[in-house]
């Protein structure tokens, strides 16, 4: 090969590297290394100054297993993601076709759809506290009005993680909606003219030339939801703590609670990284099968 | 217009927006099978009136009859035509194919009419072969042939047009305004045209509706229209390059028709029948003027003048003219080429004929005063 190409290739190799350097060295030291090494202190045994920690293989995989404190948790943190991700985005959707119509007072709807995503949630939780306060809160005021009996709801199994997952969809869908609305002003309105000159209703407008040019916006969005789904936490340490009995914890406030509350680090590891491989595949199935269905501009 | 009753009847519908956009008062007859251009600047109403025939504005008051049937309350999909939109309004997550037969679709025709259909829609606009492509990987003129093809597929007789060539490149949009007409006299159908451009209102049109600020100017043949301006208006907007218009004071009383005052008076005059002589004693009631520039197009030349107290006008005289910016020239013009405009805008009397007005150019080519080569 002529030399001066081949000294070519390598400068543009080289720039290549200088461009990524930046990225890739933030990205090993806040999520690559961290992973790693999460990894590999869940495959020792809690170390204690009496007895130092040994090697245990995967041990600490078989105890939270065994544990049904896991199954309790998945299975609420599959209902939260279950409930939250659909409810929030077709919140999300139905309430920017409606503020993206011609109504009066727009821009305040709009705004007042948005609030929820402005608070933080540590004060959203603690004003929701107040709306489920047994007889002296909003909901049972209301409910009061119309002779039902005083609720505790954050206080019993049966309502506690319901109560959470409104909290939930009630902080999201609004910061959802803002990509929705953006999505829909990129949508020329003579598409819905045309589709209307062609016989289209509403819901046929929707179904099938609305939804698809969405598509892209509630992908993100989906991914968005996923996300929260996991990491949204916040709002159970003023509300529930996760209980009473477990209701209403999800993994990520059981994986505080054993690295932080019971200093229990191996076993927070190791749940730890079977939530990143569980997101890990969800983010390849994801990409695999939804991706290919959309349409992008 | 015939005696039969006309295809499309509007009567006195108003539709004003915010601000006193809109059309007022407007009355259009439109015959079956014709092909009428609504033709205007920007604002004057052309749109407003295409999207009260589609039913996508409703009129304040009037109404509108299609086919003899009172459609002023009926949706767009209820009174049997189509539409071409200026964006096109292609649906661009759909291919090709199901762009053309959405409506159908939509209005559950069975699979076999579709099929068939598609098939006879594809072949009328060329698009063989492009039936699985998305708009976006189509070009200008295709995504045009598209947007043609969904308009006829259904086999409405009406078809609507908003200025659906201003996306098109100057040669691509001589090639399709063929097409199109084509296309209207092969179907039959009747097309309501609206566009800016006045060659394409004169190339197409069987009718010509000339409109501003709501209201018609003149509504008649392209050839009216150019012969016939009914206002000075329509005299400045018909004809590339426009027809001069100067105040009849900057004119020699000798032009001037008796009887009137030419304070009040607008002179017309269309480029082509203006007659240029360096010869600046010979003609006693010609103008005088300053030639400012020329541009030479190949079959013709125009000869930009400057006339004292005037904008100018500008005069096309056949093949290559050297005439120097500078040189002092005389104008004149066969006397039946005048157009004359009161006060109000409005026609005086009806001078200009075909024959008068082909009847200088004639006469300029044995002018020899102008070196030619």
């Amino acid at each position: 090969m002529n030399d001066m190409a081949r000294l070519q290739k390598q400068r543009l190799a080289l720039y290549g590297w200088m461009l990524a350097a930046p990225a890739l060295a933030l990205m090993s030291l806040f999520a690559f290394y961290p992973a790693i090494a999460t990894f590999w202190h869940s495959l020792f045994t809690r170390g204690t100054t009496r007895r130092p920690s040994v090697f245990a293989g995967f041990e600490n995989y078989q105890d939270l297993f065994a544990d049904p404190t896991f199954a309790t948790v998945v299975w609420n943190n599959l209902i939260y993601a279950g409930v939250t991700i659909p409810v929030s985005i077709i919140f999300a959707l139905i309430m920017a076709l409606w503020a993206n119509a011609h109504i009066p007072a727009r821009s305040f709807v709009r705004s007042a759809y948005f609030t929820p995503t402005i608070l933080p949630m540590i004060a959203a939780a603690n004003l929701w506290l107040f709306f489920y306060t047994p007889d002296l809160g909003v909901i049972d005021q209301i409910t009061g009005f119309f002779g039902a009996s005083p609720t505790n709801w954050l206080g019993q199994p049966d309502t506690a993680l319901a109560s959470v997952i409104v909290v939930t969809i009630w902080k999201e869908a609004g910061f959802f909606m803002i990509f929705y609305l953006a999505a829909l002003q990129t949508i020329p309105p003579d598409l819905r003219e045309a589709a209307r000159i062609e016989g289209a209703g509403r819901w046929t407008y929707t179904r099938r030339v609305l939804l698809p040019l969405l598509m892209p916006t509630t992908i993100f969005v989906f991914v968005n939801a996923m996300i929260n789904s996991v990491k949204l936490i916040d709002h159970l340490f003023i509300l529930t703590k996760g209980g009473p009995n477990n209701a209403s914890k999800l993994i990520l406030y059981w994986i505080w609670e054993m690295a932080f509350a019971y200093f229990d680090s191996p076993h927070a590891a190791a749940m730890t990284i079977l939530v990143l491989l569980a997101l890990g595949l969800v983010a390849v199935a994801q990409f695999r099968l939804v991706e290919k269905r959309t349409h992008y501009r | 217009m015939t005696a039969q009753t006309p295809f499309i009847q509007i009567r006195s519908v108003s539709r004003v927006f915010n601000g006193g956009n809109g059309v007022h008062d407007l009355s259009i007859d439109i015959p079956r099978g014709s092909f009428v251009v609504l033709l205007g600047p920007s604002g004057c109403g052309k749109s407003t009136t295409l999207r009260l025939i589609a039913g996508l504005e409703t009129a304040d008051h009037g109404t509108i009859a299609i086919d003899g049937k009172d459609v002023t309350n009926v949706p767009p999909s209820k009174r049997g035509l189509s539409m071409v939109f200026q964006s096109y309004a292609l649906f661009p997550h759909l291919s090709v194919a199901e762009n053309i037969i959405f409506g159908l679709k939509v209005r559950k025709t069975g699979k076999d009419e579709i099929k068939s259909r598609l098939t006879e829609a594809l072949n009328v606009t060329g698009l063989e072969g492009y039936e699985d492509r998305k708009p976006a990987e189509l070009s200008g003129g295709q995504r045009q042939r598209v947007a043609l093809a969904r308009a006829i597929v259904a086999g409405h007789p009406l078809c609507l047009m908003d200025e659906p060539l201003s996306n098109l490149d100057a040669k691509l949009r001589h090639s399709v305004r063929k097409d199109i007409r084509d296309l209207q006299q092969r179907l039959g159908i009747t097309v309501v045209y609206v566009t800016h451009d006045q060659t394409e209102a004169m190339s197409m049109a069987d009718i010509v509706i000339l409109m501003k600020d709501g209201r018609i100017e003149q509504a008649g043949n392209p050839a009216d229209l150019y012969l016939q301006p009914a206002t000075a208006f329509a005299a400045g907007f018909v004809g590339s390059p426009p027809m001069a218009l100067l105040p009849a004071s900057a004119l020699p009383d000798a032009v001037i028709p008796p009887k009137t005052d030419a304070g009040r008076l607008t002179f017309g005059i269309r480029p082509e029948d203006l007659v240029l002589s360096t010869d600046t004693s010979t003609k006693a009631w010609g103008i005088s003027a300053t030639v400012t520039g020329s541009e030479f197009l190949g079959a013709e030349t125009f000869v930009y003048v400057a006339i004292p107290g005037t904008s100018g006008a500008t005069a096309r005289l056949p093949g290559q003219v050297h005439i120097a910016p500078g040189t002092q020239v005389s104008l004149s013009w066969a006397g039946a080429a005048a157009h004359w405009f009161g006060e109000d805008g409005q026609r005086l009397a009806p001078t200009a004929t075909r024959e008068a007005a082909r009847e200088p150019n004639t006469s300029f080519e044995t002018d020899t005063a102008i070196p030619s080569l």
